[in-house]
């Protein structure tokens, strides 16, 4: 196995004028060729910033005030505008949330399809790139795709928006893949098919996804591993499945318990007290704090490293003593 | 897209028969034929001979009926001033007027549009901050003002355009057209300019907000997240969708612009709708005056049909509403 990305220390910072807030405190995360790694949190966490900050792309005034995004031996945070541009939609590709908003409602299907093509093989044919568009759709399961090119956005609906979506990301065959909460708009009922179409062509084509969610049952199906974020700080990373059975950290045991299956019939869910806090009042320490059950004067005074958990996994809590050689 | 050109048109239709109304209105209050037919010397008796003859005592239904089944065949009754049908006085002044408005909208969309697509994918810029004061500047200065400051500066001190008039007029069919010579783009020049002056900060801001606007949304965000160059994001992603709104306003302002020569025509006496109407409003021509309303309104109606074909055209989704 190889890396195929790696994040290091990422702040972003938005630019309010207001004053400046912190959106994302040093998030770090690795990810190797063909892994799937699900970034999970509630909403406001810094999921969708950490996302849009690889291929730099984070609205204004947000910007990327320190760390590195190493892709293939360049940080991507440092290359020029022109290089970026190469390289998004081209060997990283997004998906964003709601297909409803995202394809242009004036452009065909197929312009919007072969457009990406040329763009990013300026020797290409229109017949070829056309031939490449029906290939993706049919292997996204959209049906008679030639009559389909021709047709614009609105003639679809969420669900078939979304495959279309998924179709353009594949177009170039990228290394990886960048999924905003790519179901969150859809029915619930076209929810796991989405999802499970996405697992499938990713595992096929050894690809990498970065699968952002809130849904905690969404990432169990389809990542290896779980980066857990909380008021823009990763709390806690490891296998999917050791997370979600035997979850180290204060808050993903809230979440855990939070989900629906983990209480029993009639019982009320066992929500976690307080809410998460807003980027102009994140609190000193763990900014989990004030909502812990275990808090410690520690706590409150000093922001907790990375460290390794019970069952290896990594988690940012006093609870758990920092080995020495991480010291 | 059939059936959306058929409802478009009958709606058309609808409004031209309201016009017709109101001119019919203005044309029983305002102004009594007899007076225009005979003179002081003619008895009571004779009088109302005639009122009967023509029609005058019929119920008004009846007597719109005959007005409206005139108009379709184009006669609107004989101006008291040129002694002479009024359609055809109409006819002979339209060349002028609408020769104007074309040329005031292609120095509008020409200018409008490439300042506005600018001012907004950089709206940090120098040349921004010039066009944004300077539209608040031009759209709060009088056209006649800016006309006459036009003739002082071009036509007073530097001599280099005429302050009046059409100049040559070469006639093709039944058009008196000035675009043909050079004397006539001289002419128009400076009348056009003044006209255009009113519409075009607006263009230029309109523009500029709705494809800031474009420029905001999901789509755009992921047509930079698919790597696409940042020329065709704004003149094909952005600039198309900033259009659709673009061409609604763009079609009732071309219309306010007719009203507009009125003012322009009279500065320049600018043989053309405009200044006749003001000419008949103070001759109290009223079949005149009914007839330039008219026709008038029926090529606002037309104008704003075309826009909304054209803009049909350009929305996807019109076509789709259309077929059902
Ligand atoms: N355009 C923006 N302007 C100001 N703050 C923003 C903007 N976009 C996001 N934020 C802030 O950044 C934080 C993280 O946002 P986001 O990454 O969208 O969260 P998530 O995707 O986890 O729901 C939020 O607290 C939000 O308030
Ligand atoms: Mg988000």
């Amino acid at each position: 196995m190889s890396t195929l990305l790696e994040v290091k220390d990422l702040v972003i910072k938005f630019a309010l004028r207001t004053g400046e807030v912190t959106a994302t405190n040093g998030v770090s995360f690795t990810l190797q060729k063909g892994e799937r790694l699900g970034l999970v949190g509630e909403s406001g966490a810094g999921k969708s910033v950490t996302g849009f900050s690889i291929i730099n792309l984070i609205s204004k005034p947000g910007y990327i005030a320190s760390g590195e995004v190493d892709f293939q031996g360049e940080n991507l945070a440092k290359v020029s505008d022109e290089r970026m541009r190469s390289l998004r939609g081209n060997r990283i590709s997004m998906i964003f949330q709601d297909p409803m908003m995202t394809l242009n409602p004036v452009l065909t299907i197929g312009t919007q399809m072969t457009e990406t093509l040329h763009q990013h093989n300026p020797g290409m044919s229109q017949d070829e790139a056309r031939n490449i568009a029906l290939e993706k759709l049919r292997k996204v399961y959209i049906p008679s795709p030639e009559k389909r090119l021709a047709q614009f956005p609105h003639e679809f609906s969420g669900g078939m928006r979304q495959r279309i979506i998924i179709a353009i990301a594949l177009l170039t065959d990228p290394e990886l893949i960048i999924a905003d909460e790519p179901t969150t708009a859809l029915d619930v009922t076209i929810q796991a098919e989405i999802m499970e179409l996405l697992m499938e062509l990713c595992e096929t084509d050894d690809m990498g996804l970065i699968l952002i969610t809130h849904d905690l049952a969404v990432v169990g199906q389809v990542t290896q591993n779980i980066a857990v974020m909380y008021a823009g700080s990763i709390v806690e990373k490891g296998a999917t499945s050791q997370v979600i059975s035997d979850p180290q950290h204060p808050y993903t045991q809230g979440l855990i318990a939070a989900l629906p299956q983990s209480s029993r019939q009639g019982e009320r869910l066992n929500q976690i007290p307080g809410m998460m806090p807003t980027l102009k009042d994140i609190p000193p320490g763990c900014s989990f704090n004030p909502r812990c059950a275990h808090v410690m004067d520690v706590c409150k005074i000093e922001v907790p490293q990375l460290r390794v958990g019970k069952n290896g996994n990594l988690v940012a809590c006093y609870l758990y003593p920092l080995k020495k050689e991480q010291r | 897209m059939i059936a959306f050109m058929i409802r478009r048109i009958t709606q058309a239709l609808i409004v031209i028969i309201i016009i017709s109304i109101i001119g019919f209105a203005i044309k029983q209050s305002v102004g009594d034929p007899l007076r225009e037919l005979m003179g002081i010397s003619v008895s009571m008796e004779e009088r109302e001979e005639f009122r009967e003859k023509l029609g005058l005592n019929d119920p008004w239904y009846v007597q719109y009926g005959r007005f409206l089944g005139n108009a379709v065949k184009g006669d609107l009754g004989t101006s008291m001033f040129y002694k002479r049908p009024a359609t055809e006085v109409i006819l002979e002044k339209a060349p002028a007027t609408l020769e104007l408005v074309f040329v005031s909208s292609l120095i509008i969309i020409f200018l409008s549009v490439p300042l506005g697509i600018f001012s907004a994918i950089k709206p940090n810029s120098l040349l921004s901050r010039l066009l944004m004061g300077g539209s608040i500047v031009g759209v709060s200065i009088p056209v006649f003002l800016t006309a006459i400051m036009m003739v002082y500066v071009f036509s007073i001190k530097l001599g280099w355009l005429p302050s009046y008039g059409r100049g040559e007029v070469v006639m093709i069919g039944g058009w008196g057209t000035g675009l043909l010579t050079v004397d006539g783009w001289k002419h128009i020049i400076m009348p056009s300019i003044a006209l255009s002056s009113i519409m075009l900060p607006l263009f230029i801001r309109l523009i500029r907000s709705e494809m800031m606007e474009v420029l905001e949304s999901e789509y755009i965000k992921y047509a930079w997240a698919k790597g696409i160059n940042k020329k065709r994001v704004w003149f094909v992603h952005a600039f198309k969708n900033t259009l659709l709104p673009v061409i609604t306003v763009g079609g009732v302002q071309l219309g306010v612009t007719i009203a507009f020569t009125i003012l322009t025509e009279t500065v320049f006496q600018w043989q053309g709708l405009g200044f006749m109407f003001m000419e008949a409003v103070e001759r109290s021509d009223a079949p005149l005056l009914v007839a330039y309303l008219m026709f008038v309104g029926i090529v606002m109606v037309g104008v704003n049909t075309i826009v909304d074909m054209i803009y049909g055209l350009v929305n996807p989704t019109v076509r789709i509403a259309g077929v059902k």
